[in-house]
């Protein structure tokens, strides 16, 4: 089980490749259309997570071991991109361990100003939903 | 130097570069570029002169006083106001049209079961302020709608017919826009008011499109009152002008006390100055105001310019082009037959948020989202679209260019 800094590592290196700003939106794109979607069951409003501009709905669940495993989709593909990534990162994973992430890999792909919270793909409230998931899911 | 190279060097930050691309810069309906005299007078006015306005006797407040009611004066001029004191200086916009709003209510000129006349197609900050007022009165809004969207004619005209309705159905306000931030046709404001005037109605008109456009003479318009703001042509933020008809401002009451809008204060009563002052309580943002001058003189400039009417023409022929080239767009009010160079659109497939950001990494500063008209875009676009907003000191290359960036957007994102 790789851990949460592994993740980041590894996306801070495939990231690492792309010079230019489009080339790394690119590639955004292609995870974007790769995200599984979350079934148009979960797409609804209590999974939605409302940005000013795009939205995102995102769903969690817990296995028997108590690790979390996460779904979303988003109407905007450069958002399906960057949520696949955070996806990645926290995808079955302990919820205390999600908590005491640090989350710096969007900063290091130079992406942060995707985090800002008046940002309007809503980035920054999935994060904050997906620490609400992990203490909702701490043991004890 | 040609048009519009010779007004494009005026401007430094068009210089500037964006993700290392050259900027081109396609928001100026959210908010124009200042050019070199307006960063002067704005440099000269903190640097020399600072000093607050209309009270102290001092060499400094004197000279404050005097550029911020020169601003004043070029104001009135602009919009050939009958006089100087028809001018109040606000905070923008927003700020004019809150203030019309709230006064109307306190001095009874709104009330229970009146209506207050809208368009479909009007800014939030010319809805809020009356949904405002209709809260503390139990006024109601009558919207009228516009030939707007794919199953119309398009060509973003008002609904005249429902507007004369609607007139009939005991209207008492009406506040309508010049030039819709979405749509960018130009509604015929003097025949509107016209209309209204026919049945004792007051208009007044949201001029923060129109007045960057269009060459504006209230009292030709007839309009009793007109909002705008410096920011949208030329000038800093923070500084807006509400012309209102002097029997208007004469009968409305003030809705901020304090500072400068007294005449006489006492525990028991306090007297209000004169218009427009008894308007402008509190220390008024001088040094925009003072930029008003040299903004308004550089519009001027243009506004009598045979070259820069023509490249306006040029400007919207490219951008017809350049969105026409473009499959499956939607253009907002495309049949207008007066449009202001402002486009506001969707693309089948494509996420306005994803267009705008990757634009944006190609260099082009473009809006996305609801533009805070949300009724409109709601019922023509989904709740998102793009819009691309022109200015004189945009070229023909640019547009050809946003053109080009277009038709690779979509490449990259269309679904």
């Amino acid at each position: 089980m790789k851990s949460i800094e592994d993740i980041q590592s590894e996306i801070a290196e495939e990231f690492a490749v792309y010079d230019e700003w489009l080339d790394k939106y690119e590639y955004l794109i292609d995870l974007g259309r790769e995200l599984p979607l979350a079934p148009e069951g979960d797409k609804t409003d209590a999974n939605l997570i409302e940005g000013c501009q795009s939205r995102v709905w995102l769903t969690c669940t817990r296995d028997a071991d108590g690790r979390l495993h996460f779904a979303a989709d988003s109407d905007a593909i450069i958002t399906k991109g960057l949520i696949s990534l955070l996806v990645r990162v926290f995808d079955s994973q302990m919820p205390r361990d999600i908590l005491d992430a640090d989350l710096h890999f969007i900063d290091d792909i130079g992406l942060k100003e995707n985090l800002s919270p008046t940002r309007a793909g809503g980035l920054a409230a999935m994060i904050k939903r997906i620490r609400d998931y992990a203490a909702a899911n701490l043991e004890g | 130097m040609l048009f519009p190279q010779q007004i494009r060097s005026q401007f430094p930050i068009l210089g500037r570069e964006v993700a290392s691309r050259p900027m081109v810069y396609f928001d100026n309906a959210a908010t124009s570029q200042r050019p070199q005299c307006v960063l002067d007078m704005q440099d000269d006015l903190c640097r020399r002169h600072n000093a607050n306005i209309h009270r102290a006797v001092h060499t400094l407040s004197y000279e404050a006083t005097d550029f911020y009611e020169k601003g004043r004066i070029a104001a009135q001029r602009f919009v050939n106001a009958a006089s100087p004191q028809e001018i109040v200086l606000t905070a923008g916009t927003t700020s004019a049209i809150n203030m019309v709003a709230q006064s109307m209510v306190r001095g009874g000129f709104l009330k229970e079961g009146d209506g207050i006349l809208l368009t479909e197609a009007e800014h939030h900050s010319n809805i809020v302020p009356w949904q405002m007022a209709c809260q503390m009165c139990g006024a109601h809004l009558e919207v009228v709608p516009v030939r707007a969207g794919a199953a119309s004619a398009n060509d973003g005209a008002v609904d005249m017919e429902a507007y004369r309705e609607a007139l009939r159905r005991g209207v008492r306000m009406v506040a309508i826009t010049h030039v819709s931030n979405i749509l960018g046709a130009v509604n015929p404001v003097r025949e509107m008011v016209a209309e209204a005037h026919a049945q004792g109605i007051p208009v007044l008109v949201d001029g923060a499109q129109g007045i960057g456009h269009r060459r504006v003479d209230v009292q030709q318009l007839d309009c009793d009152f007109y909002a705008f703001s410096g920011h949208k042509i030329y000038a800093p933020t923070g500084i807006g002008v509400l012309y209102g008809k002097r029997e208007w401002l004469e009968k409305l009451p003030p809705v901020m006390g304090g500072g400068d809008m007294v005449a006489k204060v006492t525990f028991e009563k306090t007297t209000y100055a004169d218009i427009p002052l008894k308007f402008e309580a509190g220390t008024a943002n001088y040094v925009a105001a003072a930029c008003l001058a040299p903004a308004l003189e550089f519009a001027s400039s243009l506004a009598g310019d045979r070259q820069a009417a023509l490249h306006e023409k040029e400007l919207m022929a490219a951008m017809d082009a350049a969105l026409g080239s473009v499959s499956g767009i939607f253009v907002a009010a495309a049949a207008a037959t007066d449009r202001i160079p402002l486009y506001t659109f969707t693309i089948d497939g494509v996420h306005p948020l994803d267009a705008a950001t990757l634009l944006d990494k190609m260099g082009f500063e473009v809006r996305s989202g609801h533009m805070c008209a949300e009724p409109i875009v709601s019922r023509i676009g989904g709740g998102s679209m793009l819009r691309a907003s022109l200015m004189p000191y945009n070229t023909v290359e640019e547009v050809e260019a946003f053109g080009a960036a277009l038709q690779r957007v979509v490449k990259m994102l269309r679904q």
